[in-house]
């Protein structure tokens, strides 16, 4: 197995380096064909993997590739660790990056840029599987860094739009406080444990449970929350949680395939992903998991929330997906690991859908994205109008009812009336409705070609299907085995459990719950504001809503804020150190002062040697008088 | 390979100044021929250095090619050079470095070329007669005598406010080393011999370490450069030629550097656990607030030159953190204190390439529109994607990013921190904010956008020389950051005897 593991990580790096370096040479159909192909290989010896572990028998891989650097009594290796978690996720993101890659023939076909972007997405699948199969903490970190450098190349991909580098400036240094973070928490385990290695760090974790550290004098902390929120930090950057989340929006400055890929599906779960891997350390402490509980709760509340009032068609979605994450993140709070790892994987599925299939309208509508200029589309789409039919009911049914604090349960709640009331009103304003676009665009409308429906189709099937199937194994039937962690006192999944008897029973279930008629208010709002009376509710609604919208429209004042505070605030300060500090204190005062005393000084001096020989004569004269006097009466 | 009763090291240090006197007399309206036989030496000087690999015991922290012959036995004084697991990577820095910088003048200089040449030459034997020499005069010798070439290089090839860049530069480091020679020649009185590995073991009272650890302490500061008495080094940079920038980057800093380690730190290591929070909260402040400094440049290279401020921050952080991973009683392992000074190794390395990486493309912009200025770019991208694929590579590696040689020495001295203290490690993790966005604000500005201006729209990509240079740079850089172990390997022996010999009291 260990050479199909090998493959399966660098068969897109292949591809990416073949792309990227000899783009020119092999042209755009070599370009498409061997990222192509690679990203295969990968999602099909990936299926084989996955179905060697579930049903082979296969136990958990763990082994070193090679040692990255051993120093002092540390190894650092790069190895792979495949156990039933990982293979999850490996089918999950060589799938969805298959699905874009074929999209993206036929997205970017016009683009200039086209072999480059194969390049980047193929060099993204195959950081992303290292860092999924990662069996040690160093390499997690250099897949967490290195999807982050692909996000950073993508979303400035189209390097000449002012906004979208900005847009990828940002994302990359907010991700950079949030692994700010997780290196600290790296490196507490490294100082405790001595070793990054995840077996040997899971051997050693018992012992850490009762110690406390005291980083602030008089202040103790359990040595778990301290690592627990440090890593968690890390996971807030790149999972996109309040308040390090407001990179994302901005993101859907890049192509759509990528938001779709990396925005939505794959990189921005690396978070879920790492805290589900880490669930034993999680386990320990309590007030880590409270606090997950509590930001993935407001995440997914006010993030729901702003997918509002938001026109353009990828921002909507992109809310969705930052809300999304927040449900997953209370999950993992929660301790329903499972679940998390769960509406991971489906929602990985039907927000890629969710994103091509917007991708698909954003073509159709020559690159519009802004939602109340379209309408009346799916007169002309339908392919793409039922899949995003069959998905916008997912994501609404998908809100998950999960048992925690008082507050993460109401913010989630009612959470799931917004994210109904967003999905469908933006679902309304697209398809339905008058015809908004003006005529010229509507005469081009097409439906869009097959290498860009095919995907759509294909994901449509897991992103249905998945949930429906999975739901039971993976929830209640120990899939995961020991990859996660559970302690008794915490077992959420063991409650929920209880009341679930199938996956159809759990729908019938559902239909009687709170959770369910929330979702059937939210879209029946939509509906009537979007679809019965358009023309008079949604402007009606603005002015009630005024103050609130204002709000809303600013997106809670964070980017203001962080412009302000920390951009203005770092630039205030380093021409402060360097006006002040270099430039005045230390070159001034210190360097050129001491070069002026010396050259004043030396003015001075320079006055005695007047080059007059009386001077010195009438000196020389004083001097012996003085000398003779000494000698004279003073002896 | 040569044999090995060859005197491998006197080679590379005086075939290069050999090389370079040849130069200067016979090159004189002969550029091209003054070109290709320096290219022809230091090549050969690159591939000499690489022969001692083969060769070196990685087993032992002893000396090695060792050669040692009375020089003026009056006072002691021997020709003494060897190479440890600490110097030689640093020495293959330098000639790699030096066969860089060759390539990067060749069409650039034309004006008395095959002075320049020359000056380079004379100077990379210098240098690595400094990270050869055993014998402290020697050392002295060189590590005085390349600041001449130094000086001439800025002074004539320099940008207009050269004279004040070079006065400045001279007198700091020449102050600097003056103290330096007083502590060496204190020492020679107390036993005798100038030979570094003696006065290593020699016992020196507390009081005595205090005053020559400072003596050191001034000198080697002032190389590296530490804040507060850094303001030298940007001066310098702007003014220098490319070349010029690239060795002063690339590898006279690392001589302070490597001083701590061959002298401050086995000399007198009483006065370096004695004062070593003094140095930490230096190099915190090198890294934060030099962080800062960096941000507000307008021109690339001051801002590069504060980045290497702020990375060589990592470098005193790791050699002088170890006395407080070594005292914390939480550390129960005891662990951290290799890792802390091989990391800073590995930062002085990786800085090495990824500063002289960082000024070449500063020169090869320079060289076509002759402004430094950030808001005089922006979008070259545009017409130069090959440059710009490699800038955002080195960008990402001087930000620090895993799989190049920047994340590597970075990483090693942040873990190692976290085991003297928390906060000491959160500081200097302060630079993975801070690092990247000084550097990739100016990469926004100067590669991408749209074309800014004419003199962008104009711009022509890298030729195949430069291609060469830059990328023979991005290879080494993703190289040593996927896989250091081979230069570890290098130096676990000696230092393992250099953290033994800074942790144990010579009272």
């Amino acid at each position: 197995m260990e050479k199909i593991y090998l493959i399966i990580a660098l068969s897109p790096l292949v591809g990416a380096l073949v792309a990227g370096l000899f783009g020119k040479q092999i042209g755009r159909v070599g370009a498409h064909w061997v990222t192509n192909i690679g990203v295969g290989i990968s999602f099909i010896l990936s299926v084989y993997a996955f179905y060697m572990h579930v049903w082979g028998g296969l136990p958990t891989y763990d082994a070193t590739v090679y040692t990255w650097a051993a120093t002092d009594a540390f190894h650092f290796d790069v190895g792979f660790m495949v156990d039933r978690l990982t293979v999850l996720m490996m089918v999950v993101v060589t799938s969805v990056s298959l699905m874009v890659h074929i999209y993206t023939i036929g997205y970017m076909a016009d683009d200039p840029g086209y072999q480059r972007f194969f390049s980047y997405i193929s060099l993204f699948t195959f950081s992303m599987l290292m860092l999924v199969m990662a069996n040690n903490l160093l390499q997690l970190f250099f897949g967490w860094e290195a999807v982050g450098l692909v996000s950073y190349l993508l979303i400035g991909f189209w390097y000449k739009k002012e906004s979208a580098i900005f847009a990828n400036l940002k994302a990359f240094i907010l991700n950079r406080v949030g692994d700010f973070g997780f290196l600290l928490g790296i490196a507490a385990i490294l100082m405790y444990t001595n070793t990054l290695d995840y077996a040997t760090f899971f051997e050693r974790l018992p012992a850490l449970a009762s110690v406390k550290v005291e980083y602030w004098p008089g202040v103790e902390w359990s040595l778990p929350t301290v690592i627990a929120i440090l890593l968690f930090i890390g996971a807030m950057g790149k999972s996109a949680q309040v308040p390090l989340h407001v990179w994302l929006p901005d993101s859907m400055e890049g192509p759509t395939p990528i938001s779709a890929l990396i925005h939505a599906a794959t990189m921005v779960t690396a978070g879920i992903f790492m805290v589900a891997r880490f669930s034993p350390l999680f386990e320990l402490s309590d007030a880590a998991l409270s606090f997950i509980m509590v930001i993935g709760a407001i995440t997914a509340l006010f993030m729901g929330l702003l997918g509002i009032v938001q026109n353009d068609i990828k921002r909507v979605i992109a809310y969705s997906t930052l809300s999304q994450l927040g449900y997953m993140t209370v999950a993992l709070g929660a301790s329903a690991y499972s679940a998390a790892i769960f509406h991971l994987m489906t929602h990985a599925f039907f927000k890629a859908l969710l994103f091509l299939a917007a991708g698909s309208v954003i073509i159709a509508m020559h690159h519009e994205q802004d939602i109340r200029k379209m309408g009346g589309l799916w007169k002309y789409m339908p392919v793409t109008f039922i899949t995003f039919l069959i998905d916008s009911i997912i994501l609404a049914v998908q809100a998950s009812q999960l048992p925690g604090a008082t507050f993460a349960y109401w913010a989630v709640l009612l959470g799931v009336f917004v994210t109904a009331f967003y999905t469908f009103r933006m679902f309304f304003l697209v398809f339905f409705g008058k015809e908004r676009m003006d005529a010229h665009t509507r005469s081009h409308l097409h439906e869009s070609p097959k290498v860009v429906t095919v995907p759509l189709i294909l994901l449509s099937i897991p992103a249905l299907l998945v949930g429906f199937f999975a739901i039971d194994p993976l929830l209640f039937s120990g899939f995961f085995e020991q990859a996660i962690v559970v302690m008794p006192g915490h077992d959420a999944m063991a409650n929920l459990h209880e009341h679930y008897h199938g996956a159809l029973a759990m729908m019938e279930h559902s239909l009687s719950s709170s959770v369910f008629w929330l979702a059937i208010a939210g879209v029946a709002l939509s509906a009537v504001m979007y679809l019965i009376m358009p023309g008079l509710l949604p402007a009606m609604f603005a002015k009630v809503f005024a103050w609130p919208k204002r709000i809303l429209d600013g997106a809670y004042g964070f980017d203001d804020f962080n412009n302000a505070v920390f951009g203005g605030g770092s630039r205030l300060l380093g021409r402060g150190f360097w006006r002040i500090g270099d430039v005045r204190l230390i070159d001034g005062l210190m360097v050129n002062g001491t070069a002026d005393i010396i050259g004043a000084t030396a003015m001075q001096w320079r006055k005695l040697q007047t080059g007059y020989l009386y001077h010195y004569a009438f000196v020389m004269i004083l001097g012996l008088i003085g000398l003779m006097t000494w000698i004279v009466f003073l002896r | 390979m040569l044999p090995s009763s060859w005197p491998m090291l006197s080679l590379i240090v005086w075939l290069p100044i050999i090389a370079g006197i040849f130069v200067m007399w016979f090159g004189a309206g002969r550029a091209r021929f003054a070109r290709w036989f320096a290219l022809a030496s230091s090549v050969i000087v690159f591939l000499i250095s690489l022969a001692l690999l083969p060769g070196f015991d990685t087993h032992t922290y002893a000396m090695q090619f060792v050669e040692r012959v009375a020089w003026i036995p009056q006072f002691g004084i021997h020709y003494h050079l060897g190479v440890d697991g600490i110097s030689l990577p640093l020495l293959i820095l330098t000639t790699f470095t030096t066969v860089i910088v060759i390539i990067s003048a060749w069409e650039v200089i034309q004006e008395k070329a095959h002075q320049y040449l020359a000056a380079f030459l004379i100077m990379e034997g210098m240098m690595n007669g400094t990270f050869a020499a055993l014998d402290a005069i020697v050392f002295y010798f060189f590590f005085e005598g390349m600041l001449i070439p130094m000086f001439v290089i800025i002074g004539i090839w320099g940008g207009p406010r050269r004279v004040y860049a070079t006065i400045k530069f001279f007198l700091y480091t020449f102050l600097g080393s003056v103290f330096m020679l007083i502590a060496l020649i204190y020492m020679y009185f107390k036993c005798g011999s100038f030979s570094i590995l003696h006065m290593q073991q020699m016992p020196l009272t507390l009081a005595e370490q205090v005053l020559i650890f400072l003596a050191f302490f001034i000198a080697f500061a002032v190389k590296i450069p530490m804040w507060p008495v850094h303001t030298w080094l940007p001066d310098a940079h702007v003014e220098a030629p490319t070349g010029g920038s690239v060795i002063l980057a690339a590898i006279m800093l690392k001589i302070g550097g490597y001083g701590f380690l061959r002298f401050s730190l086995p000399i007198t290591p009483d006065a370096s656990a004695l004062l070593d929070s003094m140095i930490i909260a230096f190099s915190l402040i090198a890294i934060v607030y030099i962080g800062f400094v960096a941000l507000v440049q307008n021109d690339m290279k001051k801002l590069v030159a504060y980045s290497s401020i702020s990375h060589m921050g990592f470098v005193t952080l790791g050699m002088f953190v170890i006395f407080m991973i070594a005292a914390n009683p939480l550390n129960v392992s005891g662990s951290g204190v290799r890792l802390a000074i091989e990391g800073a190794m590995v930062q002085m390395i990786s800085h090495g390439l990824i500063s002289a990486a960082m000024f070449l493309s500063i020169g090869v912009l320079y060289d076509r529109l002759h402004s430094r200025d950030i808001s005089a770019y922006g979008g070259v991208v545009n017409t130069m994607p090959w440059f710009a694929a490699m800038v955002v590579v080195f960008a990402m590696a001087n930000v620090g990013l895993p799989g190049t040689s920047g994340f590597v020495g970075e990483f090693m001295v942040i873990l190692a921190s976290y085991k003297a203290n928390f906060w000491i490690a959160l500081l200097a993790a302060f630079t993975l904010i801070i690092g990247a966005s000084y550097t990739l604000w100016m990469v926004k500005r100067v590669i991408f956008g749209d074309v800014q201006n004419e003199g962008v729209a104009k711009l022509k990509d890298v030729n195949k020389r430069e291609a060469w240079m830059l990328g023979s740079l991005v290879v080494l850089i993703i190289l040593v950051g996927i896989w250091p172990n081979p230069l570890l390997d290098l130096m676990h022996a000696t230092i393992e005897h250099l953290a033994q010999q800074a942790l144990t009291s010579k009272l």
